[in-house]
């Protein structure tokens, strides 16, 4: 595998201002030779990670936009490809490392879909339950750092207080309070233990109270409307046409909601609202993610309700290993045991597309099956990453510090662009 | 819905569908390179059907079949709430597909990633060009004979001293 190296490949780390602009040219034409071209980032606390942005500046005013990727990139998909099906499964927490419950998800419901199993219905009522967590205690980073960048302090310190709790309770259930790899093709990796339950309803009873004094902090405030109304507008259409997913599209006007039009884990069995806000702007993004967080809390009160005791792995020693107990008593369940964790489990030849609600929108997992206890290809489409090809589009005439505003809007992570 | 898009499909474009395959519950329909800036058109376009929004491009490396690439259009229709998959077979990476920007401003970006990890070119795209990967990368490392690992990573400035020990066949 020759590739040849071209002269102009060479020169990379000593382009010109000139040059720099001609590279990323279709994004980057300028307009003018009185315009500044700045670069932001990447190590910039308001890019939210190590995005790097090329900011064509007249004035304050951005003129023009170009996203620069890639600081963060690990070859995950590749990686992936390398590993039996139950291995690579702890990649995926490393790509939306603020709800890697999400990412779990994703990734297991499209192995579940290709192997054609599903979970039984405690493991579901279990997964929605730590699923809204996640999105409640990923949507309170996001609440947590957007106010921090357009310099509201506490709220950040409250969040992250509430945040902690959350992440004590994945520790309580998954041994780990970041990368769970909780979730497993077939079921859970195990029962939830007994505080589980009182951990969860202590929740429940403390945190409204606790959504209405972030709401007190900003809703209302003068400064936080002044700096989040109006400001990076999209209509409805255009988001559509531009990818975006989530609360960004929801903020248009755009009632779409994975969770509601292509329901899994049971969705369509909950009574919850999809909030929707017709501005667009920063401010109706902020306000569909605060909303979201009730509707959060509604479906984790009646998921807690049908909390029923009951088996958390589907019945196939093929993909779930036997429970612990059995393996002294029963050949075949060492047999088995072996197997998986030696071989893996082998789903069949085929494709599949698989996409979630995740806290930023859709996430989606295509995996190729080939016969083999190992994917042929796992390909993830994250709504981070598509969400931010429409930067230059609502940064474009905005005043500099408003294009902070709304890359905490659009809510993006840099583990989950870059992969 | 299902059936309904393929009967709409079958009727516009007779010749243009390959195969149509059903997989979990997914619909999958075969098509050629040529013919997927119409189809798309026609998705997007028809009142009964309005496939309004792109999920996601995904490139897929086939080796050793032949075509060996293939690329998977997911499109979504919001208002009928139906996703379907245009598959796409690439023969040849550097004679890839039309580019969809026309239809959706989206797709510039999201064919940058197939060009950059699996080193298909979407005619039309000017913006193809390394993006997470370093600017002076070579190769494409999502295609089946890129190594993994144990193997020293060339940089621009190493390439020939690694090339040189390498022990593969030179021409």
């Amino acid at each position: 595998m020759t590739i040849p190296i071209t002269a102009e490949d060479d020169t990379v780390q000593e382009l010109t201002v000139e040059e720099l602009r001609a590279k990323y040219g279709s994004g980057m034409t300028i307009e003018s030779e009185e315009n500044m071209l700045l670069s932001m980032g990447p190590q910039h606390p308001s890019t939210h990670g190590v995005l790097r942005l090329l900011v064509e500046l007249d004035g304050e005013t951005v003129v023009n936009l170009a996203n620069d990727i890639g600081f963060l990139h690990t070859g995950v998909e590749k990686n992936m490809e390398a590993k039996t099906y139950t291995k690579a499964l702890v990649m995926t927490d490393r790509l939306d490392y603020l709800a890697p419950m999400s990412n779990n998800m994703g990734y297991v419901l499209a192995v579940e879909k290709l192997l054609g199993v599903e979970a039984p219905p405690r493991a579901q009522v279990i997964r929605i339950i730590l699923l809204e967590m996640a999105r409640i205690g990923s949507h309170l980073v996001w609440l947590g750092t957007h106010a921090l960048d357009l310099a509201a302090m506490s709220v950040f310190l409250y969040c992250f207080r509430e945040r902690e709790y959350i992440l004590d309770v994945f520790e309580m259930v998954a041994g780990q309070r970041m990368m769970v790899s909780y979730f497993r093709p077939g079921g859970l990796w195990r029962d939830v233990p007994e505080d589980f339950v009182p951990a969860i309803r202590q929740f429940l009873d403390f945190f409204p109270a606790k959504i209405a004094d972030y709401e007190a902090l900003l809703k209302n405030n003068p400064i936080w409307l002044q700096r989040t109304k109006d400001i990076g507008a999209i209509s409805g259409e255009d988001a559509i046409s531009w990818g975006l997913t989530g609360a960004s599209l929801r903020g248009s006007g755009v009632d779409w909601d994975i969770r509601k039009s292509h329901p899994y884990m049971g969705y369509e069995t909950y009574d919850f609202e999809v909030p929707l806000e017709t501005d667009g702007d920063v401010y109706a993004r902020y306000h569909c993610r605060m909303r979201e967080m009730w509707q959060s809390l509604r479906i984790i009160e009646q998921a807690l309700a049908r909390l029923k005791p009951g088996p958390i792995n589907i019945d196939d020693r093929k993909i779930v290993p036997p429970p612990r107990a059995e393996l002294g008593r029963s050949m075949e369940a060492v047999i088995h045991h072996f197997k998986l964790w030696t071989e893996g489990f082998s789903a069949p030849t085929g494709y599949v597309y698989q996409s979630i609600e995740s806290p930023r929108g859709e996430f989606g997992c295509y995996l190729r099956g080939n016969g083999t206890p190992k994917p042929a290809r796992v390909h993830f489409r994250t709504p981070s990453y598509v969400n931010l090809a429409s930067l230059p589009v609502l940064a474009k005439g905005t005043f500099i510090a408003d294009l902070v505003a709304i890359i905490g809007s659009i809510d993006i992570v840099l583990g989950e662009i870059d992969r | 819905m299902n059936d309904a898009v393929a009967k709409k499909l079958q009727a516009a474009f007779p010749e243009a569908i390959a195969e149509v395959i059903d997989f979990r519950g997914e619909r999958t329909f075969v098509i050629d390179a040529g013919n997927l800036l119409p189809i798309c058109q026609f998705l997007r376009d028809d009142p009964e059907l309005r496939y309004n929004f792109v999920s996601d491009i995904c490139a897929d490396d086939m080796l050793p079949a032949y075509p060996r690439f293939a690329l998977n259009y997911h499109l979504r229709s919001i208002p009928h709430n139906h996703v379907i998959r245009l598959r796409v077979p690439v023969a040849d990476p550097e004679q890839g597909p039309p580019t969809l920007a026309s239809l959706w401003p989206v797709a510039t970006w999201l064919e940058m990633e197939v060009w950059d990890l699996m080193g298909i070119r979407f005619a039309g795209n000017n913006s193809l060009r390394r993006l997470f990967l370093p600017g002076d990368w070579v190769g494409h490392p999502l295609r089946k004979d890129y190594p993994l690992g144990y193997e020293e990573v060339q940089f621009s400035f190493n390439w020939e001293a690694i090339d040189a020990r390498k022990p593969y066949a030179k021409d």
